[in-house]
């Protein structure tokens, strides 16, 4: 088979490069606030591993090894823009400016999600794979109806698009012109499944067959995948329809940590991804163009360890909710059974006081 | 005199007008008006952007209708028949009905989901089943169902005026009964059941296509001495037990009839309900006339699936031998 055009702009050695078809104009701060992003998501990312090991969350869905693919993407997104992610989009949420406590809720077992998704436009996290696909398809049909000049962006993984809702969003959004992006992070597992399970061909060649164009980037390469997002949220606004981009990456931790990796791949891959890590690209850029120093980093990696210790502090003090949240938001409107059932529990735990 | 069908196309029309976050979205409802005609002519009022054909894909329509309601607007989803909404299932269950509680109450979804349901019209496989358990079970979802013109003008704008998801399921077979509607004022709530014949002997209790059935059951048995109440549940999530459990406490026998199999059914949580609240007052147990627990029976024998006049008389009697 023959190489796959892949877009890079900054690659693994962190050398700018140029791509025939895309470039990007980034100053030094520009630059260096996109390295901070991704020095914060991955601190963050780590932090909440830890606090799952530790037993302050149940489960955690790291995303470590896709922080360029996130923050690039994120960081193209305009502020009216809508988000739709799966439950690992913690660098986008970081980029979307919702606060990393709120994404802890879910995993901690408090809630399940939370937050308002009109607050930062960054959709509820979605569990079952594949749907919010339509969701962002029917919000981008919204958008078409209110003309407006938003767009929205669909994240879903190499697993996903196996799934008919991601399947049908293409063809809806194909057949309504809809202003979206389809941001697909292909991490190359599915748990345990490799992509090859998934499709034979190339996930972005799948879009030529729905009527839009498809395109691999460096999904580690946070310039490339800015660059390419831009163009293509470019492309919805001005009315043309969706793009399917295919961020090649790598999921470098476990698929959650309830999962177990060495139980179906080998090491040594991992060795081969870590060299082409998303933020050691960006360090050693910033580092020989003499944009950036040591004492940049320093400052950078305090102010990580800051944050991270703060969101510590915040978990760890996030209480329980009162047991009478479960009824509390079931239905908009009244629901008599409900609330019937509501009291009945309620004077059920009451019954459990000893009388005075 | 209107038809029921006829009924829901004015209660949308009316929707449509009220309100310009209303939308209409399905298969062939546009040109076509649907296949059995409910859209009929609502697309040349109202436009392609507001009644919209969508591609053929139960699963797509219902996820781009949660987008949609994400955006503000009220999309209504027609499901061509009921044994074709199982492609939307989970975009009913896990997404729809679950967004207002998972968002802590910051996200409304005012979508509903009408389903033409039940058998009786000779009907090929997967055109005649009634599948309103499976949503009833659903926490989040509202669900209720319309038996004759006046109810399906009016509870069809409740619906769509509910800030929750609603199953709307119209009995199919009952599309082209005629009736006289009131459409100036409507009488009664989405979820309030209603007597629909007063009796002193017994409460029959039903919805949607039985209604029908069940009040010729409640004449038939007249003539024989019998004064049978026939209540009308109309909403089946939430079940607006009350007046339901008043009439029982009356009567002291109850029979419950619908369509669907009686394994699992509506009745089945109407019987457990009535025992908690009327024991004292039953003079029989609770029995039930329903569909047996096989998949829906080719047409040409669809009517010994089918409650009856003969079967729920026979209920009837048995009730009464206590």
């Amino acid at each position: 088979m023959a190489q796959e055009r892949l877009v890079q702009l900054l690659t693994p050695e962190g050398e700018r490069v140029e791509d025939p078809q895309y470039s990007i104009d980034i100053s030094t701060e520009e630059l260096k606030a996109l390295y901070r992003d991704l020095v914060m998501v991955r601190r963050f990312d780590n932090e909440a591993t830890a606090l799952q090991r530790q037993g302050q969350l149940g489960l955690w869905a790291p995303s470590l090894g896709q922080e360029a693919a996130q923050v690039g993407s994120g960081r193209a997104l305009e502020l009216g823009d809508y988000a739709f992610p799966t439950y690992r989009e913690h660098g986008v949420a970081w980029c979307k400016g919702v606060d990393p406590v709120q994404l802890l809720g879910m995993f901690r077992g408090v809630n399940h999600g939370g937050w308002d998704p009109n607050e930062n436009n960054f959709q509820l996290y979605t569990i079952v794979i594949g749907a919010q696909a339509l969701h962002a398809t029917g919000y981008a049909m919204g958008l078409m109806h209110d003309k407006s000049d938003r767009a929205v962006v669909a994240y879903f993984g190499d697993g996903a698009t196996s799934q008919g809702d991601v399947n049908e969003a293409f063809v809806f959004a194909s057949a309504f012109v809809a202003p979206i992006v389809f941001f697909c992070q292909n991490n190359q597992w599915a748990i345990s499944e490799p992509i090859e399970r998934q499709s034979h061909a190339p996930l972005y060649r799948r879009a030529s067959g729905f009527g839009f164009p498809g395109i691999r980037v460096d999904g580690n390469d946070v310039l490339a995948v800015l660059a390419v997002t831009r163009e293509a949220l470019a492309r919805a606004r001005r009315g043309e329809g969706p793009t399917f981009i295919e961020a090649f990456t790598y999921r470098m931790g476990a698929h959650t940590t309830s999962d177990d990796p060495s139980r179906y791949r080998l090491a040594k891959d991992l060795e081969v991804w870590k060299l082409k890590d998303p933020i050691e690209r960006v360090k050693v850029h910033l580092s020989r163009t003499g944009q950036a120093d040591g004492a940049f980093f320093a400052e950078v990696d305090a102010q990580a360890d800051e944050m991270a210790a703060a969101l510590r502090t915040k978990i760890i003090e996030m209480p329980d909710p009162d047991p009478d949240e479960m009824f509390a938001h079931v239905y908009a409107e009244h629901h008599e059974p409900l609330e019937r059932e509501r009291a009945d529990f309620k004077n059920y735990l009451a019954s459990f006081v000893e009388p005075s | 005199m209107i038809t029921m069908a006829k009924a829901i196309t004015a209660g949308l029309r009316r929707s449509l007008e009220k309100d310009s976050r209303v939308l209409l979205m399905g298969e062939d409802i546009g040109k076509l008006g649907g296949v059995f005609r409910v859209t009929e002519g609502l697309q040349a009022d109202f436009g392609e952007d507001r009644v919209i054909d969508m591609p053929l894909a139960e699963s797509g329509i219902l996820g781009t209708a949660i987008g949609l309601a994400l955006r503000g607007y009220r999309p209504v989803c027609e499901i061509q028949f009921d044994g074709f909404v199982y492609p939307a299932f989970d975009q009913i269950t896990s997404q729809l009905a679950k967004m207002h509680s998972r968002s802590l109450g910051k996200v409304k979804l005012p979508v509903v989901v009408r389903i033409p349901y039940g058998g009786g019209i000779g009907a090929v496989e997967h055109h005649s089943e009634s599948n309103e358990a499976y949503f009833a079970h659903t926490a989040g979802l509202r669900v209720v169902t319309c038996s004759d013109p006046e109810d399906g003008y009016w509870m069809i704008q409740q619906a769509i005026e509910s800030d929750d998801p609603v199953i709307f399921f119209e009995p199919k077979r009952r599309y082209w009964d005629k009736a006289e509607i009131n459409t100036e004022v409507s009488s009664i709530d989405l979820h309030q059941s209603k007597v629909r014949r007063e009796g002193t002997d017994l409460t029959l209790i039903t919805y949607g296509p039985s209604v029908r059935t069940t009040l010729e059951a409640a004449r038939v048995a007249q003539t024989e001495g019998r004064n049978l109440e026939v209540i009308d549940l109309r909403s089946l999530s939430p079940i607006d037990i009350d007046p339901v459990i008043s009439s029982v406490k009356k009567t002291g026998r109850a029979v419950i009839v619908h369509e669907a199999s009686t394994f699992l059914g509506l009745g089945a949580e109407v019987a457990a309900q009535l025992t908690e609240q009327c024991f004292y007052s039953l003079e029989a147990p609770i029995l039930r006339v329903g569909g047996y627990n096989v998949p829906y029976p080719p047409a040409r024998i669809e009517d010994h699936y089918l409650p009856d006049v003969d079967r729920i008389l026979d209920a009837v009697d048995r009730a009464f031998e206590f």
